[in-house]
């Protein structure tokens, strides 16, 4: 795959639920090693627009490729998901989340699981179950989790939600220096102002449709 | 890739370290189980050959509405916070999840019998005059039959909007040949009228024939939306 190759590939995506139609029809190419980020009205498509290239959503017609392939089992090792529930165990400690994560993921390295738990800023000793966890520690241990396999494809909806200015720095500077690795980030976030200078790209949506790409924080001229 | 044996080694072990901490379906099942002995100890006042004739069935039925409460909470764990959904965007196969689930409600169930049979004897004066070690047969087939079809049943329940409701309408029925079989042995090894061996054949192949499907059908299930 050539470097200006698409990484993923959206060709005519609609989603219905029942008679509803969540995404009418997207049609995008998105390149590696780029930030992008996924903004729009509540209800505009984005978090299903994840979730169907999460391989959680099947598309009801239209074609998503992810780096070559539109299986997505093939490629599961490679996409790394965030939702935004924190997708952990309360009852656990966010290492014995994540040691659980890594035997799904066949990661044989046990330190693996504390490297990533501090590159998020949080301590791997921390024996408190998450349930504890104050929403941005829970946010951060969610990231931890999306992180650990080392995907290339990373999806995060809404990873700074609750999240104090203090560690969303923090987390934006994280998801920069994670794209310079080559790494292709899509976040949805309602809070798009704080990835300006960081997002390569910003991408409108509304109701089910891409309606714009921006390289600066500004909404695209509207048409009709 | 962890092979499917060490994935469903890990879930079953993170099941049982919930369960330890929460507590929240072994406690559940003991609580009905105990009711349901000391209500129907009441009721009856039976003598030991009576006893015998109806304790097939009270056991049964009383494991059967403990096991219910505890497959409802196997995949309602599952479902805060969407833990679900991290399993199954991962490389790990569908199967290892359900067998480790299954697994993991065989264990619960059959810390619940083994806590509760003391009772039952105690309670229902109970003695049996047929093969007992046979009991253990029907002990370890019978509680299977239950959980394997009723871990498949709730994961196809999860997503409806009355779930409690749901499992048993779905369970209960397709599990009439198990539960016959299972009251049938176990009043036969009891009362030593008759032998129980077509009834823990009729088991066997009950448990074979549904763990063979369910084992088919979960992916589907898994990823109905």
């Amino acid at each position: 795959m050539t470097d200006n190759a698409p990484v993923i590939s959206v060709s005519n995506l609609i989603k219905q639920f029942g008679r509803f139609a969540a995404l009418r029809g997207v049609s995008a190419d998105f390149v590696g090693g780029k930030l992008y980020a996924i903004l729009g009205d509540n209800g505009a498509g984005k978090t299903t627009l994840l979730r169907t290239l999460a391989g959680l959503n099947r598309a009801s017609s239209g074609q998503v490729t992810i780096l070559g392939t539109s299986n997505f089992h093939d490629i599961c090792q490679q996409v790394g998901y965030m939702a935004h529930p924190s997708l952990l165990y309360d009852e656990m400690s966010g290492m014995e989340n994540l040691a659980y994560v890594a035997r799904l993921y066949g990661i044989a390295d046990g330190s693996r699981c504390a490297e990533v738990i501090r590159s998020v800023g949080l301590d791997p000793e921390l024996t408190r179950p998450v349930g504890q966890y104050s929403q941005g520690m829970r946010q951060r241990m969610s990231l931890a989790r999306a992180l650990l396999h080392d995907p290339k494809v990373l999806l995060l909806d809404e990873p700074f939600s609750n999240v104090d200015v203090h560690s969303t720095g923090d987390m934006v500077r994280l998801l920069g220096r994670t794209r310079d690795e080559g790494k292709t980030i899509f976040v949805v976030t309602h809070q798009a102002s704080l990835l300006e200078g960081t997002a390569d790209e910003f991408v409108w949506m509304e109701a089910g449709k891409i309606v714009g790409r921006t390289s600066d924080f500004r909404p695209p001229e509207r048409t009709a | 890739m962890n092979p499917p044996k060490g994935i469903t080694r890990a879930t079953l072990l993170k099941d049982l370290r919930l369960e330890w901490r929460s507590k929240d379906a072994i406690n559940s099942m003991l609580f009905f189980s105990l009711l349901v002995v000391v209500v129907f100890s009441f009721s009856f006042d039976p003598v030991a050959e009576e006893s015998r004739h109806i304790a097939g069935g009270l056991v049964w039925v009383a494991f059967l509405f403990a096991a219910v409460v505890a497959l409802n909470q196997t995949w309602a764990r599952e479902l805060r916070n969407q833990v679900l959904d991290a399993y199954r965007v991962s490389p790990a196969p569908p199967n290892s999840l359900f067998l480790a689930k299954a697994l993991g409600n065989f264990v619960f169930v059959t810390v619940l019998e083994a806590l509760m049979t003391p009772l039952f004897i105690a309670f229902y004066r109970l003695r049996a005059l047929g093969p007992a070690w046979q009991l253990l047969l029907v002990g370890v087939l019978g509680t299977w039959a239950l959980v394997v079809n009723g871990t498949f049943f709730a994961a196809m329940s999860i997503r409806t909007r009355s779930r409690e409701i749901m499992l048993p309408l779905l369970l209960f029925p397709i599990s009439i040949p198990a539960i016959l079989a299972m009251v049938q042995a176990t009043t036969s090894i009891l009362t030593a009228e008759a032998s129980a061996r077509f009834w823990i054949v009729l088991l066997g192949t009950y448990d074979l024939l549904f763990t063979t499907s369910c084992l088919l059908l979960f992916e589907t299930v898994l990823n109905a939306e």
